[in-house]
């Protein structure tokens, strides 16, 4: 791995911890829902995060198609993975945090359901990628994607629609937000964002020496066979 | 103080999903620079092809 | 030959071979009856509830039927190598999607039309709103679940457990055309809202995906 890794590794760890530290101690007790609502500042950033890295592979589809580019490639496989495990993330704090306010674990509000639906796109995504015989995976992976950043306004605006239909309690919703929270709030994205990077950079170099170890293997069984 | 198992319960959460991924990337990142260590000359000494 | 030509063609040679076997057929029909009547031992709501979740009901029940039907439209070509014979020739490949989307949407439908009536007596349904927009969203929405069907059906030939795949990519790409079938449907079925929005969110679906699998086979089928 190149010389920056361990740099990032240490800053993420520091930030992780100091945003914790804000989350827990420094950030002000919110008034109707006590100390359980400190888990926004973890639900909310890893859902921006997931979407920014939903985006990320969007556009590492496209130029793929458009370039052909192994790299564009691994870059898209890897966002996407990233992606679903911080969306795997909002997915569960969420109910957490539904549950004591609420009662209820579960509520289809606009921003829980879209996270789900995105979810089950990615992960049917991944399965393709997995599931793919033939050298070909990259081109259908690329329309897939794309087909997905077709789907997802249409996802938000048929939730959307449904939800003035059939109100339900949202989470997380805030009416303004307190200065010091949203203070905390920044601290903890740009944390899950520095995570988010070595996560990518980590499964990046992990798919660049599997797919080398793959071709020499073949190389060597093609050897093999020619002698 | 119920609702605070809540809060520790997304976190600790949170860290599981996230310590989970990252460990299985790194034992598979050394399993693999294992494999290419074992056998360099196929890996960086690849014959052109002539074929 | 001109694209439609072409389309048509295919078609009515798709048409022609599903006649012939009509084996499959009748077991596809079989199969539409035997879904109404489990679902139908599975929910067994009162009249005034049944209006409420019979929308849902006959989606995911045509939806089911639909995954099946599809799994077989591009299992037949592939064993007969056609795919090949296609990447071949010059003709450009949208004539084909086409021809085997149309070939799958009149396939669905002749198995929806059987499923209707019997929803429609097992339930005592009766629309209270207005009912002809029953029409535009079932056209709107079959032809949501088809094209997009076919797309992902072509993709999933090429894969490792390729039946499980079509649903597995199918399913989630169409919530957004399932809401907008299931509620217009309930909104027709209750009278108690107006389905327009619905079935506008489905003709938007429809353009859509209709677009971007016409823009993208070439490249699925180059792909394979």
């Amino acid at each position: 791995m190149k010389r920056g890794f361990p740099i990032l590794a240490i800053v993420t760890a520091l930030l992780l911890s100091f945003a914790l530290y804000e989350a827990l101690i420094v950030a002000p007790t919110e008034q109707t829902m006590g100390n359980v609502q400190r888990i926004f500042y973890y639900h909310v950033p890893s859902a921006w995060t997931a979407f920014l890295l939903f985006a990320i592979n969007f556009v590492a589809s496209i130029l793929y198609l458009i370039k052909r580019s192994e790299n564009a490639d691994i870059l898209a496989l890897v966002s996407a993975e990233v992606g679903v495990v911080f969306c795997t993330v909002v997915l569960i704090t969420g109910p957490i945090w539904a549950r004591p306010v609420w009662g209820i674990w579960w509520t289809w509000d606009l921003r829980l359901t879209l996270t789900l639906v995105l979810w089950l796109i990615y992960v049917s995504y991944l399965l393709l990628r997995r599931f793919s015989t033939g050298g070909k995976t990259p081109m259908i992976a690329a329309v897939v994607a794309i087909f997905g950043a077709l789907d997802v306004p249409l996802v938000y605006f048929s939730i959307w629609f449904f939800r003035t239909q059939h109100p339900s309690p949202v989470i997380g919703a805030g009416g303004s937000l307190d200065p010091r929270m949203a203070h905390v709030l920044l601290i903890n994205w740009a944390a899950f964002l520095c995570l988010a990077w070595l996560l990518c950079w980590t499964r990046y170099e992990l798919e660049v020496a599997q797919r080398r170890v793959e071709e020499s293997q073949a190389m060597e069984s093609l050897m093999e066979g020619l002698q | 103080m119920n609702s605070m198992h809540y809060l520790y319960a997304a976190y600790i959460a949170t860290w599981v999903i996230h310590g989970t991924y990252l460990t299985i990337l790194v034992r598979k990142y050394s399993r693999i620079r294992k494999e290419m260590e074992r056998k360099p000359s196929a890996i960086s000494n690849q014959p052109s092809a002539g074929i | 030959m001109s694209f439609f030509a072409i389309t048509r063609a295919t078609l009515a040679k798709d048409i022609r071979l599903e006649w012939r076997s009509k084996d499959a057929i009748n077991a596809m029909l079989f199969f539409a009856l035997l879904v109404v009547v489990i679902f139908s031992f599975a929910f067994d709501p009162t009249a005034e509830e049944s209006r409420r979740i019979a929308g849902g009901l006959i989606w995911v029940a045509f939806l089911f039927a639909a995954v099946v039907a599809l799994n077989q439209t591009w299992a037949r070509e592939l064993r007969n190598q056609v795919l090949d014979a296609y990447r071949v020739s010059p003709a450009p490949a949208n004539p084909l999607f086409l021809a085997k989307a149309i070939g799958n949407f009149i396939f669905v439908s002749v198995l929806e039309a059987l499923m209707t009536p019997l929803f429609i007596v097992f339930y005592k349904l009766r629309a209270l709103g207005p009912g002809w927009e029953l029409a535009p969203i079932a056209l709107l929405g079959t032809w949501a679940l088809v094209v997009n069907g076919t797309f992902f059906a072509a993709i999933s030939l090429r894969t490792r457990s390729r039946e499980i795949m079509l649903p597995l990519l199918l399913f989630p790409f169409s919530i957004p055309a399932l809401l907008g079938m299931v509620n217009a449907t309930t909104a027709v079925l209750t009278g108690e809202e107006s389905a327009k929005f619905w079935i506008a969110l489905l003709l938007a679906y429809d353009v859509v995906f209709t677009t971007a699998c016409l823009l993208f086979f070439e490249l699925v089928l180059e792909a394979e």
